[in-house]
């Protein structure tokens, strides 16, 4: 069973824009940490049998975050989160892009700009997640990437997918 | 040369190439009438289209209509659905983490 079923996934392609919505049966400063810190937010982060792995990890304006989501069969995608702004227990924004494992970006991707709110009323916290991209091409190649990595458990189903659309 | 479904529709005329022939087939003479841009430029896109195979044609006399494979578009949706649902599983593990926060807290 579900604890809270409301989940809202919205794509806007004229803003080129993702929005999730969540409400979580937690204390905001709860959710708040397993979002900012790097221990809490590795447990989750990565659709399993994928897993998180944070390398650092600065929470601080101007600071950064260094991350791999390394894959059942131990492959490796790089990414890295700069921190633009931070409201504690609120906000944060951050850009996101693809790199190697020692921070050097790579260019194969595009970046992405998030901004994550939290709410709390009655003991329920509302998290809003809204993903931004130059482009609605650089939005579909991110949202084929979260493909990629979320499904090789259902490898026969991607491969077959994969293989309708080319 | 078969492309990329999803390059397809990153360009703005094309997806309203795609609205326009939803809901009636027309001809690329009638389709380029809607845009303000040459005749070459629609039927380079509708090209593109045609080699997503997002296109169903007819040949009514010496007119080709064009009109929409559904088909085809609901695949883009599907495949939307899919990353709503790593958000969906990666949101489940988070409501479980939670869970295992909260009754940590509740023991200390």
């Amino acid at each position: 069973m579900k604890a809270n079923p409301k989940f809202n996934f919205l794509v806007n392609k004229e803003k080129n824009t993702l929005s999730i919505e969540k409400n979580f049966n937690a204390p905001q400063d709860m959710v708040w940490r397993t979002w900012t810190e790097p221990e809490l937010l590795d447990k989750w982060w990565a659709p399993k049998p994928w897993k998180s792995v944070t390398k650092s990890m600065d929470f601080k304006e101007g600071g950064k975050r260094l991350y791999a989501m390394v894959g059942p069969n131990g492959e490796e995608h790089w990414a890295f989160a700069d921190y633009t702004s931070i409201n504690p227990k609120d906000s944060f924004c951050y850009s996101d892009g693809f790199c190697d494992s020692d921070g050097n970006r790579t260019e194969s991707l595009p970046d992405s700009f998030w901004t994550v709110k939290f709410s709390e009323a009655d003991g329920i916290t509302k998290v809003h997640v809204e993903i931004r991209h130059k482009s609605l091409e650089d939005l579909e190649k991110i949202i084929e990437m979260g493909f990629k990595e979320g499904f090789t458990a259902c490898i026969e189903q991607l491969d077959k997918m994969l293989h309708n659309f080319k | 040369m078969k492309r990329d479904i999803f390059q397809a529709i990153a360009d703005p005329t094309r997806r309203a190439i795609l609205v326009l022939i939803a809901t009636q087939a027309l001809t690329p003479n009638a389709l380029a009438n809607q845009f303000d841009i040459s005749r070459q430029a629609v039927s380079k896109h509708i090209k593109i289209l045609n080699e997503c195979e997002l296109l169903e044609q007819e040949k009514v006399g010496r007119e080709i209509y064009y009109e929409l494979k559904i088909d085809k578009m609901k695949e883009v949706d599907q495949w939307l659905e899919q990353f709503r649902k790593i958000w969906e599983k990666r949101f489940d593990q988070l409501d479980e983490l939670l869970t295992t926060l909260k009754s940590e807290n509740d023991e200390s």
